[in-house]
């Protein structure tokens, strides 16, 4: 169970400070799989970070499992079974798919076990092995790979910030069952996932509407989800929001 | 054979992959003397009797063969310079692996220059694996002067992949290479420089012959105080497709750099180069780190990869 008290963060900007979390309470139980969702520039991406360790808080505590771990490290936070896939995956010239596949999963896995995870994200295994993870690789291959190594490190909390940003509408389906088959598998184990998508939505058991930087709606998503059908929360394949085209 | 000792041995393992004497013709020059050598009914190994160094003879049509010259040195104060000169017949397929590995342990500096000569026949081809590796405490420098000349015939092709990553105080590397009609080079070469070392590596590349291409690729990491010169130079005189990329790291103080030329004299020389320099990203660090590597083991990793 991830605990965030009173989270704020702020930024400076052109010399004023602004306030990008805004006093934000959360707790994602275990067994649940969670959607945060909201208007771009509402602070889901950064509140993501916060929990990863990768931005730190200018106020607020957070505890995993009852401990805090607001003061430790990226590294000592993965280390506690904190996964984080990053919405625009990095590339590593000369690192190899099952490289990174193996870091992820903290052994030397072998081939045939990093395939599995591969495969569970939809790509051909064989064909992706020995790529590197470069500019070779289209978005959507490297979004799904980076999908694959959070797979590879069986976390107690799996953050996902925009799994569908950069795949097409075909791969999306698939993603959808990727993301439906780690639910199945979540025993004492936790998703995160921040997304628009209302396909995403449709499978969350709580929906966060995180909106200017503070919690604006947090329920079952029977209780939230018909709230934001047709908003600018979320959004499906034909709505075309007001607020995307206002960025 | 002459007997080598624990360390020309590790030496040996370094730079060649060595761990026992290898199968086919060879060489294993250690202390500028020869320890063993071998030829094979393709492959004749002669020492050439007006300066020090070897002709390496490959008869026409050798196919699956290897070839292995390492050079060790441990003696401190040695400084060589060897001709190695390779013609390798029309239609051969061999793989040629070289490297130098010094230890020097005393106050005298140590020295290897080797001049490397390729006479590549008409569709032959090859696969050149040049190792350098330096170790011991001494303050003696570990010197090393690889001078590389290629000269490709009608639709050879040439794969070198030169390897330095540790402990060479100071190189000044050389490769030239003329080609042919069809004739295609590919270089891979891969560079670390550490403490104060200093190295250099310029290429000339002319692509004399029709539908001839050239692809060079060095990938180098400048750690500590090191520095680091690459030029490669793609001369075009006829229709021909030529690439060149430098992709350097840096780190601490290390300093890079990059002076990629293109010379077209052809309207149908297609030739590109690129060149970029910069310290590890650091949203690759975090990444690692996400999957639970330290910032150092991330380093690590990252640099691993990118010479790999």
């Amino acid at each position: 169970m991830l605990e965030l008290k009173n989270i704020s963060f702020a930024v400076d900007a052109e010399s004023a400070e602004k306030e990008i979390l805004h006093n934000v309470s959360l707790t994602i139980p275990d067994n649940k799989l969670i959607v945060v969702t909201g208007p771009n520039g509402g602070g889901k991406s950064t509140l993501a970070r916060i929990i990863a360790g990768i931005e730190t808080p200018t106020s607020g505590r957070i505890l995993l499992n009852g401990e805090d771990i607001t003061d430790k490290s990226i590294t000592d936070r993965a280390k506690m079974g904190i996964g984080f896939a990053f919405q625009q995956p990095v590339r590593f010239k000369g690192i190899q798919v099952l490289d990174l596949l193996r870091l992820a999963a903290g052994k030397r896995i072998s081939a045939s076990s990093a395939c599995e995870y591969l495969s569970a994200v939809g790509l051909c295994a064989r064909d992706y092995i020995g790529r590197e993870v470069n500019s070779s690789l289209s978005g959507g291959e490297l979004k799904r790979i980076e999908i694959a190594t959070v797979l590879a490190r069986s976390s107690v909390l799996s953050i996902f910030d925009e799994p569908e940003a950069g795949i097409d509408l075909w791969s999306f389906q698939n993603l959808i069952e990727v993301f439906d088959g780690i639910r199945k598998d979540i025993q004492n184990s936790s998703i995160l996932i921040i997304s628009h998508q209302e396909r995403i939505l449709e499978i969350a058991d709580e929906i966060v509407v995180l909106r200017e930087g503070s919690v604006a709606a947090h329920g079952s998503r029977d209780d939230v989800l018909p709230l934001l059908i047709g908003t600018d929360a979320a959004f499906g394949c034909r709505k075309i929001p007001a607020w995307r085209g206002a960025e | 054979m002459i007997q080598l000792d624990e360390i020309q041995k590790r030496l040996l393992v370094e730079v060649a992959d060595l761990h026992k004497v290898p199968e086919g013709a060879y060489n294993i020059r250690s202390n500028s003397q020869s320890a063993g050598r071998q030829s094979t009914a393709n492959i004749e190994i002669v020492p050439k009797t007006d300066v020090s160094g070897l002709d390496i003879h490959i008869k026409p049509g050798t196919r699956n063969e290897s070839v292995h010259i390492p050079v060790v040195m441990t003696q401190t104060g040695l400084k060589e310079l060897v001709y190695n000169d390779f013609y390798i017949g029309d239609d051969a397929d061999v793989t040629i692996v070289a490297g130098c590995g010094i230890d020097n342990c005393g106050n005298q500096d140590s020295e290897h220059d080797g001049i490397h000569r390729f006479y590549v026949g008409k569709n032959a081809k090859i696969r050149y694996v040049e190792k350098h590796y330096g170790s011991g405490d001494g303050a003696g420098k570990r010197i090393l002067n690889p001078g590389t000349e290629v000269y490709q015939d009608e639709n050879s092709s040439v794969e070198m992949e030169m390897v330095q990553i540790k402990g060479v105080d100071d190189t000044v590397r050389s490769t030239t290479a003329e080609l042919a009609a069809g004739a295609r080079l590919v270089i891979r070469e891969r560079l670390m420089t550490h403490d104060n070392q200093r190295a250099v590596s310029t290429y000339v590349v002319s692509l004399n012959g029709e539908g001839s291409s050239a692809d060079i690729v060095s990938r180098a990491v400048a750690r500590d105080d090191s520095f680091q010169r690459f030029e490669a130079k793609i001369i075009g005189n006829a229709a021909c497709s030529g690439h060149s990329e430098c992709d350097s790291i840096i780190m601490d103080n290390g300093k890079v750099l990059a002076v990629p030329a293109l010379e077209a004299n052809n309207v149908d020389a297609a030739l590109v180069h690129e060149a970029a320099i910069g310290k590890i990203a650091g949203e690759q660090i975090i990444k690692l780190m996400t999957l639970g590597l330290t910032e150092a083991e991330a380093e690590e990793q990252i640099i691993n990869g990118f010479l790999r």
